[in-house]
């Protein structure tokens, strides 16, 4: 196995590290590649000695950025191998080169399955690493049985079983089939009994990966957990080899800890106060040591152990320690423990409202927004997101948009984006609200997405009082001399719509005006100029009598664009010629701008990246989905990791799924609203202000039942009880074993009365899922059919809805699928019948 | 996952010793190994070890002229992987006598096994030397 005797490669290694530059290197690999290509096509002469250096060599090249396209079936070829230093040079470089989707892998699966049933133990542990590092579904399907026996078989020393607990893991996220979960409950148990602090290590990977799918049959796993957890912690019986700088296992105690998170909570009190003492220990004995991989170490199990701390949420003592914890180490010197602290704080603030606490450290916290570091910079800015709410919003979002100007350009977007949501979530005052956007625009009009604007025009449009405020501040930034293309774009359009309540004002009138905005024309793209050239016929609108000397102005400039090159551009300016012709009656044609209707804002989407590709979900992910608290919730630490839904969770209300009655008689609805029997709950819609997450589909209700497209996710779907409990408007009941917090869009009782007039539409959303019902009817029988649509990327499970019938219809359900795949709209069809008819 | 890769890079951008537990192809490699030590050499000694990059996060820790850097999830424990890192190293120290880069890369084969007797499929297996070592140790006897 050593390389002493492969002096080929060493030479080969030292020559490329003796090359001066990239040129020579890449001429030294190419000739190598060539050389090496040739021996491989003359297969005969191959010993295996010799294919052992080049497969070598190929790894080498291939590791320094070359791409080497040959040579795997060599390597494949070589797993086959019968002595040991070929073998597992197979084995390794195989590992390294290929894939789970390599077509020659398939062909080893023999060979490999030879070696791990075979007794040779190296040749098993061989085998299960590169199962476990790349095997494929294949792999699953063909070996799960036997890894299963190894990893049970007492037989098997640590050595190899450990390794089967992976190589397990590993088969089993690609098919989850192979691990039958029902047997495998007390299997696992059995697993954590062991005392071999390695198989042990591997078996709680296993177990973490499990359990994050399913706690449900791992709860006698629980205790064991906390036993391990105890032994670490005092140190019991440890070997010293896995005794790192006087810390027993680090790693093992973090896995631990991690497992226990998710579990919702622990029934038993002896288990309960066991691991409560545990960590209080932790929390209180952790101190700050000279030996910095100690202090680390230490410090590992710390932050986990509030993590841990932070889900169990049982005592506020506790609690109210780490968040004193947390406080002090967000001021600490060591970067990395800031770091932490910050990281840490936002995460709490999802699972518990201690808000209040944390809002103690703010000024820390905005000093960390200017620290050096920038990863450090970015979680405080991710805290500030997350802690924002009605007291402190004004003073984060001006600190914010004082760091603009000197934040550096990676973080600029978020940092502009995040301000421009909780500008408009918080805002005491809408021209507040206006004022931070348009400082915004300003200051980073290059990071600004067109979505911003939009979402501040929609709100000058929408308020009447907000018209001449937001033209007259608009009108001050475009007096000045440089101004972002933005910039300009907001203000045609609003001084195009509103400049006109503004006339009496000095500097105001509508020529002054067009010449302010005509300034800035040869400065801007194709983009803004069908905008300005908007403005300028709702100026000349608005000025009736029109002023001659603005008319022939204005007249021109559109007689100019009619030859412009840009479609859009000229068909502007040769319609609103036309049109400024026709004298007054253009007031009809270019009147002002209806209100917008009210959308859900989509910033808060951009807020959200794409996914993170974990395997299994993390224990914050879950705990974000059972979240009952009333912080403003952010369940994830930065944008680029997945779905954030910063839901304000104000009232918990139960929403029942409104049963639909018959449409016949209007005065029904009234009755549904208020009747008892499964019968629509009045839940109250949120305070009507234009910061409302209001229905994403909002436009789209009026159509019909949408195709179901973006949106959030949750585990258990339709709330229903079996409904007998008056329903009052905070009630909050567990479904399930979760507790669920769903805050429904939009106003209910409006879509009911809507859709007692019209056969089809959305009927009912909130964050996580969207009914919408269509409707058929046809003499005495009637047909809906409701489909309800998966807001997600997760699928729902467990779907249940419950309708109670009313005495005076018949109905027939059809069944409802039991699970929603992710953003996908399953349809489940009632039909009603007037009981009279039944005789048919 | 937890862990999605670690590499072993120098100051200067060659990359010593690569280990991928989720598959990327040779571009992709590429740019992201110099994404990544870029933005880790722009780093001093006063911040932070820790680098979100895209979608994840890099744990990163500098030995004379090696860089070690490690991609794992974002809800890892990231001080854990701080001083896994170490223990590798320590790991490598006790087998190859006062390790250097120069060790690394003549042994390659050693240290990837030592590496595959510590990580698989992105999470830890063993964290004894003892342990790590012995099947090596045996198998040089033997040969």
């Amino acid at each position: 196995m050593t390389m002493h005797g492969m002096r080929g490669l060493s030479v080969f290694i030292s020559d490329i590290r003796n090359c001066q530059n990239k040129e020579q290197e890449r001429l030294r690999i190419d000739k190598e590649l060539g050389n090496v290509r040739n021996r491989f096509k003359n297969e005969k002469g191959l010993t295996p000695y010799e294919k052992k250096k080049y497969v070598w060599k190929m790894l080498y090249i291939f590791m320094l950025g070359y791409d080497v396209d040959f040579g795997h079936m060599e390597a494949v070829s070589l797993i086959s191998a019968p002595k040991y230093p070929e073998k597992q040079v197979g084995y390794i470089v195989t590992s390294c080169l290929l894939n789970e989707n390599h077509d020659f892998l398939r062909l080893a699966i023999n060979t490999v399955r030879n070696d791990i049933v075979g007794r040779n133990e190296t040749f098993q542990c061989l085998a299960l690493t590169m199962v476990g590092n790349i095997g494929g579904r294949d792999f699953a399907e063909s070996l799960a049985p036997d890894v299963q026996k190894l990893l049970l078989s007492s037989s098997c020393r640590p050595l190899v079983r450990k390794k089967a607990a992976l190589c397990l893991l590993r088969l089993y996220r690609k098919n989850p089939d192979v691990v039958n979960v029902d047997g495998w409950a007390d299997r696992m148990a059995q697993l954590l009994d062991e005392r071999d602090l390695g198989v042990l290590t591997s078996s709680m990977s296993l177990f973490v990966a499990l359990v994050s799918n399913n706690h449900e049959a791992y709860w006698s796993c629980l205790p064991k957990c906390v036993k391990i957890l105890e032994r670490l912690a005092r140190n019991q019986d440890v070997p010293q080899e896995y005794t790192y700088y006087g810390i027993p296992s680090p790693w093992l105690q973090v896995k631990t800890m991690r497992a226990l998170q998710y579990f919702p909570a622990i029934e038993d009190p002896n288990t309960r106060r066991t691991l409560f003492e545990v960590l209080q220990r932790i929390l209180m004995g952790t101190d700050v040591v000279k030996n910095v991989n100690k202090n680390n170490a230490s410090h590992a199990v710390l932050f986990e152990a509030l993590a841990l701390v932070m889900h169990l949420d049982a005592e506020k003592e506790m609690m109210s320690q780490c968040v004193a914890l947390l406080g002090k180490f967000i001021a600490v010197r060591e970067p990395n423990i800031r770091y932490l602290g910050l990281e840490n704080m936002t995460r709490m603030l999802m699972v518990t409202d201690v808000q209040d606490i944390i809002k103690r450290h703010q000024a820390q916290i905005i000093t960390s927004l200017k620290d050096p570091d920038v990863s450090i910079r970015r979680r405080a800015l991710d805290l500030l997101y997350g802690m924002c709410d009605v007291t402190n919003a004004k003073d984060i979002v001006e600190e914010l948009l004082q760091y603009l100007s000197s934040a550096d350009f990676t973080m600029r977007e978020e940092l502009s984006l995040k301000a421009a949501i909780l500008a408009e979530k918080f805002a005491p005052d809408l021209s507040w609200y206006v004022d931070v956007i348009l400082q915004l625009i300003d200051k980073a009009g290059d990071f600004i997405s067109d979505d911003i604007w939009f979402r501040v025009v929609q709100f000058v449009t929408n308020n009447d009082d907000l018209q001449p405020y937001a033209a007259a501040k608009v009108k001050e930034y475009i007096d000045k001399p440089a101004v972002h293309e933005t910039m300009v774009k907001v203000s045609a359009y609003i001084l195009g719509e509103y400049s006109h309540l503004l006339a009496r004002r000095p500097g105001c009138s509508p020529i002054e005006i067009f010449s302010i905005l005509h300034e800035k024309l040869p400065t801007v793209s194709t983009t803004t100029i069908p905008i300005l050239l908007s403005a300028y016929a709702k100026i000349l609108m608005h000025t009736q009598p029109p002023d001659q000397e603005l008319q022939s102005q204005i007249w021109a400039i559109f007689n100019k664009y009619e030859s412009c090159i840009d479609a859009e551009i000229q068909q502007r300016a040769v319609e609103y010629l036309a049109l400024c012709q026709k004298g007054a009656s253009l007031m009809d044609i270019l009147a002002e701008m209806p209100k917008f209707p009210e959308r859900k804002s989509s910033l808060i989407k951009r807020a959200e990246y794409s996914e993170a590709d974990t395997a299994e979900q993390s224990a914050i992910k879950l705990r974000a989905q059972q979240q009952t608290s009333n912080a403003l919730v952010v369940t994830d630490q930065h944008p680029a990791n997945g779905e954030t839904s910063p839901v304000p969770v104000g009232q918990l209300s139960l929403v029942k799924v409104p049963r639909m009655i018959t449409t016949e008689n209007d005065t029904s609805t009234d009755q549904a609203l208020s009747q008892q029997n499964g019968a629509l709950s009045k839940v109250d819609p949120q305070p009507p202000s234009a910061d409302l997450l209001s229905d994403i589909l909002g436009p789209l209700a009026i159509e019909g039942p949408p195709d179901a497209t973006v949106q959030y996710e949750h585990n258990a779907v339709s709330g229903l009880e079996g409904g007998s409990e008056a329903v009052d408007g905070s009630a909050i009941v567990a479904v399930e074993e979760q507790t669920n917090a769903v805050q429904p869009i939009g106003n209910i009782a409006e879509r009911f009365h809507a859709l007692c007039l019209k056969d089809s539409g959305v009927l009912y959303e909130d964050p996580y899922i969207q009914i919408g019902i269509k409707a058929e009817w046809r003499g005495h029988n009637g047909r809906l059919v409701l489909f309800l649509g998966n807001k997600n990327t997760a699928p729902l499970v467990s779907v249940q809805a419950i309708i109670l019938p009313p005495a005076h219809l018949k109905m027939e359900l059809s069944l409802v699928p039991d699970a929603i795949p992710p953003r996908a709209q399953v349809k489940w069809v009632k039909i009603n019948r007037k009981l009279f008819c039944f005789i048919r | 996952m937890g862990i999605r890769f670690i590499l072993m890079v120098n100051k200067q951008g060659q990359t010593r010793l690569a280990q991928y537990y989720e598959w990327l192809t040779l571009e992709e490699r590429r740019a992201l190994e110099g994404e990544i030590v870029r933005k880790c050499l722009a780093r001093n000694e006063q911040q932070c070890s820790f680098v979100e990059h895209r979608n994840y996060k890099i744990v990163y820790r500098r030995y004379a002229s090696l860089f070690f850097l490690v991609g794992v999830d974002n809800d890892e424990n990231e001080l854990a992987i701080l001083e896994f890192i170490h223990l590798l190293v320590e790991t490598m120290d006790r087998h190859f006598g006062n390790v250097c880069e120069l060790d690394i890369m003549f042994h390659l084969e050693k240290a990837h096994f030592m590496l595959d007797e510590m990580v698989m499929n992105g999470s830890v297996v063993e964290t004894s030397k003892a342990n790590i070592l012995s099947p090596i140790q045996l198998m040089e006897k033997a040969s």
